[in-house]
C-alpha cells in the first residue's frame, strides 16, 4: 500500500455558530479514486472547500505530500499540487477555452510529463473543436470538461472533484467517468464528492460516507456496495 | 377546457435557436415533466410559460386566455404559481411572513402603508404551511431552515396564489434522494386534491419516472418525443439522444468497481 | 461659426476625451478585478498632478529637454502607482468581501484623508506646472492656432488603449486579470496568488490615474478640488462604457469629450448637466452601459433590516425618548438647543435614507439631492413667492418629492453599483443647476433671509417645532417599514425572482419608496434651511450625501434605530473635534475607514450582537 498523499485528521468546520463537520479523518493515496458520498447537506462540499482553505476549518492534522495545510492560503495549497474542481464548475465565461487553460497552467513536478492543451484535447475531444470559443457559449457538460481540463493544466498530484455529474446529461456523465479513469492512469489521485450513486460506485476504489458532518463509513467501494443497510440508511439508495 | 396550451413556441438568442415550434398541452391535475440534455431548451420553454421570456413566435394559453405577453406578475394573478431551481424565498423574513407576503401580493395590498404586514392573513398563511407540513416552523427565520424545508416553504408560497398551474423548475435539485420523493409525493397529492396542473423540469430520472404522468423530451429546442414514462424509457431515439447507456441510470446492485 | 472653428472644437473634444479615458481606464480596470468602485481614484489623479507640477520643474532645472519632461511625467505616474499599491495593501485588501456601500464609503474616507494630506504636503496654493519643452509653439490647423501639446494628448489616448489591450489579451497577467474579473476565489484555487494580482492591478490603475493627472500640468494648475471633479466625470465614463470594460470606457470618453466640446456652445454654463444627462439617457436605454453586463449578485448585497421579535418595551422606549427630548429645553441653553435641532434634522435625513438602503437594499449615493431640493424649494418659495414658513416648508417637501419621483423613475430600473452611480449623477445634475443657474438660485452664494415665522423663531420654539415634525415623520416611516410596502421592498431585496412571482411590481414599489424617502429628506432640508436662515449649493454636494451615509454606517444599516444614533454621534463628534484641529476631513476619513474595518455593523448593530452573544 502506497504512502498517503493527502492526510486529514479530525477535520471540523462551522458556518457561524452552526457546526457542519465533526471530526473527519481519512487518507487519499496516490493514484486512487475515493468517493465522498452522503446526502445533500451532509458536508461534502464543505469538506472539499475546507481542504482547499476556502472555508474556515480546523484539523488536528491536514497534510499533503508531507506539507502541512494549516494556515496556508488557498493559492499555496493549490501550488503544492492539489487541484480543485468546484461543484458549479466556475469556468471563466469571458475567456476562451485556451485562455481558461492558460489561467490554470502551473509547472509540472520533476519527472512528470506535463499536461498540455494538446493532450487535454485528446482526452476531451469536444473541447478541441472549440478552442477559441468563450465559456459563455458552452453547454453545461462542455463547461464541466473544461473545468477539469483547466485544473489538470496545473499538473496536480491529486484532484478534489465536487459533484462532476450534477446537472449533466447521462451521456456526458459517462465521458466524465472515462476522464477520471484517464487521470487515474496518469497517477493522479481523485477525491470525488458525488450525489449520483451509480456514477460514484462505478469508478471509485474506496469510499467514505458522511452524514450530517460525521463519518459513517470508510473502506473499499466493494464493501459499501455490499452493505445495503448502511447505504439505505445514509444515502437512501 | 385544456388548462395550459402551448402553441408553436419559438425563441432564438443571437442566432442560436433555443426552442423551435414547441407545442404541448397540460390538463388539470396532471403532472407533466420536461426532460432533455443541458442546453436542450428546457429552461427557455419553461421561462416562456412563466413569463420571464417573451417568445419570438407562438402562443401560451391558460384556460383559453392568451397570456403570451403577460408579465410574471399578471400570470401570478391569473393562477400561475412557480418554484425555482434554487429555492427563492425571502431570507430576512420569518417562514409565516414569507407566505403572508404572497397572500398580500395576491390581494394587491403590497403598497399599503399603515397596518403591519405581519398581522395580515396570518391564519391563512399558517393553514398553507400546515398543508406542506411546516406550520410548526412558522415563526422561525427562513434563513435558519434546512434546504429541504425551504423547498416546502417555497411550495406553500406558490400555493398562496391559489394557482391552477404550478411551474416547478428542477424541484428536487440539491435535495437528498428520500426528500426528493417526499416533496414530489406531497406536490402530487396537493395537485390532485385541488386539480392543479403541474409542469416541471427535472434531471433526476427517478423523480421523472416516479412522478410524471407524461414526459416531454426536448433535444436542441425541439420536442423529440412525448408520452407516458414507460414509453419514453423504451424509445430508442430518446435513449440515443439523451439517456445514453441505460446502465448509468439504474441502481447498481452488487456491481463491482471497474 | 465656421468649419475651422468646429474642427478645432472637435480636436479639443478629442484631447479632453484622451485625458478622461486614461484616467477612467484605470478606474474601470480596478473595478473589473476588485469589484470596488474606487472613489479615491480622483485623489490619485490629483496626486499625479501635484507630484508632476512639483517634480518636473525641479528635473527641468537639472537638465532641460523633452526627455526630462516626459521622464518626470512617467516618474510621477509611477509614484502614484506605488501609492495605489499602498492603498490596496492597507485598505482595499480588507474590504473585498464587504457590501458595496462600505467599499464606497471606505474609499471616500481615503478621499477625505488625501485632501488634507495633499494640503499638508503641497500647501494650499494652486501649483502651475511647466509647459512641455519642444511643444510650446502652437500648430496651425485650418488657419487657426492649436496647442501642439493637445495633439500629443489626442494621440496618448489610443496609445494607452492599445497598450492596455495588448497587456490584457497577450500576456499571462492579462489572462489572469480577466479571469479574476470574473471569479477571484477560483483563481486562487488554481494556484494564483491573487493578492499579488490585485496589487498589480491597483498599481496599473493608480499609475493610469497618476498619468492622467500628470499629463494635465501644462494645461491646468494642480489644485484642491480636482479630485471630486475628475472622479465624477470618470464615473460617468466608466458607467456609460459599462463597468469593467476598457473599450467601453474609450468609446464613452470619446462621446463625452465631444459632448463637452460642443455642449458648451449650446449650454455655455452647464456642460456638467449635459454630461450627466447623457449618462441618465444611456442608463435608461442600456442599464449596464455600452459594453457592461449584469452584475452577478453576491450575498454581500443582501444586508439590511430583517424581521425581529418585537420587544414588548419598543413603544415605551419610543415614548420615553420623545419625552426626554421634549424635556431638553429645561436643562439646555440656546446653543445646546441649536445643536439638538440640527441633530434631529439630520436624524430625519438619515432615517429617510434608511428606507432605501436598509429596507430596500438600494444604495442611493445622491440623497443630498432631495435634502437640497427641500431646502431650495423652501428658500425659493420664500424669496420669489414671499411664502411664509407654513407654506414654504410644504413647497420644499413637494419639490423634493417631485425630484425624487423623477429621479426614481430613472433609477429603479437599475441595481447595485449602477444605481449608486446613477443617483450620484442625478445629485450632481441638481447640484450643477443650483450652482450655475445664478439668476434664480443665487449660484455659489445661495439664498439668504430664509427665516421662520415669528411664532417659531425662538430657539426653544423652533426646537419643539423640529422635534414635533421629525418625531411624527420618523414614526410614520417606521410604520411604513413594518407595513406591506416595507416588506415588499425587503422582498424585492431578498429575491427579485420570487417577488415577481408573487405579483409584486418591484419597480413601482421602489419608485414609491424613492418618492416617500425623497419627501422625508426634503422636509428635513426645509427645516434645516429655516434653522440656518440660508441655503447654498453645498447642501446638494457629494459630501452631504456622504454625511447621511456615514450616519447610517455609524449607527448600523441592519437596524431601524441605527440612523438616529448615527446622526447624533457624527454631529457631536464634529462639534467636538472641528474647533480643535483644521484637519477635520482627515479625522473623519480615518474614522469612516476605521468603522468599516472594525465595526461594520455600526453602533446599534454591534451592541445588539454583543447582547445576543451574551444570552
Amino acid at each position: 500500500m502506497s504512502e498517503p498523499l493527502l492526510e486529514i485528521w479530525n477535520l471540523t468546520a462551522s458556518y457561524g455558530r452552526a457546526q457542519v463537520l465533526f471530526g473527519l479523518t481519512f487518507q487519499l493515496r496516490q493514484g486512487e479514486v475515493m468517493a465522498l458520498v452522503g446526502r445533500n447537506g451532509a458536508g461534502k462540499t464543505t469538506t472539499l472547500k475546507s481542504i482547499m482553505g476556502l472555508v474556515p476549518a480546523t484539523a488536528q492534522k491536514a497534510s499533503f505530500k508531507g506539507h502541512s495545510l494549516s494556515h496556508l492560503p488557498t493559492y499555496r495549497i493549490a501550488r503544492l499540487g492539489l487541484g480543485y474542481v468546484p461543484e458549479d464548475r466556475r469556468i471563466f465565461t469571458d475567456l476562451t477555452v485556451e485562455e481558461n487553460l492558460e489561467a490554470g497552467r502551473k509547472a509540472a513536478g520533476a519527472g512528470r510529463s506535463p499536461w498540455t492543451p494538446e493532450r487535454l484535447f485528446r482526452l476531451f475531444p469536444n473541447l478541441a473543436e472549440m478552442r477559441g470559443r468563450r465559456g459563455n457559449q458552452m453547454s453545461g457538460g462542455e463547461q464541466q470538461m473544461l473545468a477539469i481540463a483547466r485544473t489538470l493544466m496545473g499538473n496536480p498530484d491529486a484532484i478534489l472533484l465536487d459533484e462532476p455529474s450534477e446537472g449533466i446529461a447521462p451521456v456526458i456523465v459517462q465521458m466524465m467517468a472515462q476522464a477520471i479513469r484517464a487521470m487515474k492512469a496518469e497517477g493522479v489521485a481523485v477525491l470525488l464528492s458525488e450525489q449520483n450513486w451509480a456514477f460514484a460506485a462505478s469508478i471509485s476504489d474506496r469510499a467514505i460516507v458522511i452524514e450530517r458532518g460525521e463519518m459513517r463509513f470508510e473502506g473499499s467501494m466493494a464493501e459499501l456496495i455490499a452493505d445495503e443497510r448502511l447505504r439505505a440508511e445514509t444515502l437512501g439508495v | 377546457m385544456t388548462l395550459l396550451s402551448v402553441q408553436h413556441l419559438s425563441k432564438s438568442f443571437g442566432g442560436v435557436t433555443a426552442a423551435r415550434d414547441v407545442s404541448f398541452t397540460l390538463e388539470r391535475g396532471e403532472m407533466l415533466a420536461i426532460i432533455g440534455p443541458n442546453g436542450a431548451g428546457k429552461s427557455t420553454v419553461f421561462n416562456m410559460v412563466g413569463g420571464q421570456l417573451r417568445p419570438d413566435r407562438g402562443a401560451v394559453l391558460l384556460d383559453g386566455q392568451n397570456i403570451t405577453a403577460a408579465s410574471p406578475q399578471k400570470r401570478f394573478r391569473l393562477g400561475v404559481g412557480r418554484t425555482f431551481q434554487v429555492a427563492q424565498t425571502f431570507l430576512s423574513m420569518s417562514v409565516a411572513e414569507n407566505v403572508q407576503m404572497a397572500l398580500i401580493g395576491s390581494r394587491r395590498e403590497s403598497e399599503a402603508l399603515w397596518s403591519p404586514a405581519r398581522t395580515r392573513y396570518r391564519d391563512d398563511a399558517v393553514a398553507l404551511l400546515e398543508q406542506v407540513g411546516m406550520a410548526g416552523m412558522a415563526d422561525h427565520p427562513c434563513s435558519a431552515l434546512a434546504y429541504g424545508d425551504v423547498k416546502r416553504v417555497e411550495l406553500a408560497i406558490a400555493l398562496a396564489g391559489q394557482p391552477k398551474l404550478l411551474l416547478m423548475d428542477e424541484p428536487t435539485a440539491g435535495m437528498a434522494a428520500r426528500e426528493r420523493a417526499d416533496l414530489m409525493d406531497l406536490t402530487a397529492s396537493i395537485a390532485g386534491a385541488k386539480g392543479i396542473g403541474v409542469l416541471f423540469t427535472e434531471h433526476d430520472m427517478d423523480v421523472v419516472f416516479g412522478h410524471a404522468e407524461r414526459v416531454i423530451v426536448l433535444v436542441r429546442g425541439r420536442i423529440l418525443a412525448t408520452g407516458a414514462p414507460e414509453d419514453i424509457r423504451q424509445d430508442p431515439e430518446v435513449r440515443r439522444a439523451y439517456l445514453g447507456d441505460e446502465h448509468a441510470l439504474e441502481r447498481p446492485k452488487g456491481l463491482s468497481p471497474t | 461659426m465656421d468649419l475651422s472653428f468646429l474642427a478645432i472644437q472637435a480636436l479639443n473634444g478629442l484631447s479632453s476625451a484622451s485625458s478622461l479615458f486614461i484616467t477612467a481606464c484605470g478606474l474601470t480596470l480596478v473595478f473589473g478585478v476588485t469589484r470596488i468602485v474606487n472613489f479615491a481614484h480622483g485623489s490619485l489623479y490629483m496626486i499625479g498632478a501635484y507630484t508632476a507640477a512639483t517634480l518636473v520643474p525641479r528635473l527641468l532645472e537639472l537638465s532641460f529637454g523633452p526627455v526630462t519632461f516626459w521622464a518626470g511625467i512617467l516618474a510621477s505616474a509611477i509614484v502614484v502607482g506605488l501609492i495605489g499599491v499602498l492603498i490596496e495593501v492597507l485598505l482595499l485588501r480588507r474590504i473585498y468581501g464587504a457590501p458595496e456601500l462600505f467599499q464606497l464609503l471606505a474609499t471616500f474616507g481615503v478621499v477625505l484623508v488625501v485632501q488634507d494630506v495633499t494640503i499638508l504636503i503641497f500647501g494650499p496654493e494652486d501649483i502651475l506646472g511647466p509647459r512641455a519643452p519642444g511643444l510650446r509653439a502652437p500648430v496651425e490647423i485650418f488657419g487657426r492656432r492649436f496647442p501642439s501639446y493637445e495633439l500629443v494628448l489626442i494621440a496618448a489616448g489610443p496609445v494607452v488603449l492599445g497598450l492596455v489591450w495588448l497587456l490584457l489579451r497577450k500576456t499571462r497577467f492579462g489572462v489572469l486579470v480577466r479571469a479574476a474579473t470574473q471569479d477571484r476565489e477560483m483563481i486562487a484555487a488554481l494556484g494564483v496568488n491573487q493578492a499579488l494580482l490585485f496589487t498589480g492591478t491597483l498599481f496599473l490603475g493608480a499609475f493610469l490615474a497618476g498619468l492622467g493627472g500628470a499629463l494635465q500640468i501644462p494645461r491646468v494648475s494642480a489644485h484642491a478640488g480636482m479630485d471630486l471633479s475628475i472622479i465624477a466625470e470618470a464615473f460617468v465614463v466608466t458607467v456609460v462604457g459599462g463597468m469593467g470594460s476598457v473599450p467601453g470606457a474609450f468609446l464613452a470618453a470619446l462621446v463625452i469629450g465631444q459632448l463637452q466640446a460642443f455642449g458648451i456652445l449650446i449650454f455655455p454654463k452647464s456642460t456638467l448637466v449635459v454630461v450627466f444627462l447623457l449618462m441618465a439617457i444611456v442608463l435608461a436605454v442600456r442599464p449596464y452601459g455600452f459594453f457592461g453586463r449584469p452584475e452577478v449578485i453576491g450575498g454581500a448585497h443582501a444586508v439590511g433590516i430583517a424581521s425581529r421579535e418585537r420587544s414588548p418595551f419598543a413603544t415605551l422606549a419610543v415614548i420615553a425618548v420623545i419625552g426626554i427630548l421634549a424635556a431638553l429645553p429645561l436643562i439646555g441653553d440656546a446653543y445646546v438647543l441649536k445643536v439638538a435641532t440640527e441633530i434631529l434634522i439630520f436624524a430625519l435625513f438619515a432615517f429617510s435614507l434608511q428606507i432605501l438602503i436598509g429596507v430596500g437594499g438600494l444604495v442611493s449615493f445622491g440623497h443630498a439631492a432631495f435634502f437640497g431640493l427641500g431646502a431650495y424649494g423652501a428658500a425659493l418659495a420664500v424669496k420669489w413667492l414671499a411664502f411664509p414658513m407654513e407654506t414654504a416648508l410644504p413647497a420644499g417637501l413637494l419639490l423634493a418629492a417631485l425630484g425624487a419621483a423623477l429621479i426614481g423613475a430613472f433609477v429603479v430600473r437599475l441595481s447595485g453599483i449602477y444605481l449608486a452611480m446613477m443617483t450620484l449623477a442625478a445629485a450632481q445634475i441638481v447640484f450643477a443647476v443650483a450652482f450655475q443657474w445664478v439668476d434664480v438660485t443665487g449660484g455659489d452664494n445661495g439664498i439668504v433671509g430664509v427665516w421662520p415665522s415669528t411664532w417659531a423663531s425662538g430657539p426653544t420654539t423652533y426646537y419643539f417645532f423640529t422635534l414635533a415634525l421629525t418625531a411624527a415623520v420618523i414614526v410614520l416611516l417606521m410604520r411604513i417599514i413594518d407595513a406591506p410596502l416595507g416588506y415588499a421592498l425587503r422582498a424585492a431585496r431578498d429575491s427579485t425572482a420570487r417577488a415577481e412571482a408573487i405579483g409584486l411590481y418591484i419597480r413601482r414599489h421602489r419608485w414609491l419608496a424613492f418618492t416617500i424617502s425623497g419627501a422625508a429628506a426634503g422636509l428635513a432640508g426645509g427645516i434645516y434651511a429655516f434653522s440656518r436662515g440660508s441655503v447654498d449649493p453645498t447642501l446638494l454636494g457629494i459630501p452631504t450625501s456622504v454625511d447621511a451615509l456615514t450616519m447610517l454606517l455609524i449607527g448600523g444599516i441592519q437596524t431601524v434605530t441605527g440612523p438616529l444614533v448615527g446622526a447624533g454621534v457624527l454631529h457631536v463628534l464634529r462639534d467636538q473635534i472641528m474647533p480643535l484641529t483644521s484637519l477635520w476631513r482627515l479625522v473623519l476619513g480615518l474614522s469612516i475607514i476605521a468603522i468599516v474595518l472594525v465595526f461594520p455593523r455600526g453602533i446599534v448593530g454591534t451592541i445588539r450582537n454583543w447582547r445576543e452573544e451574551r444570552t
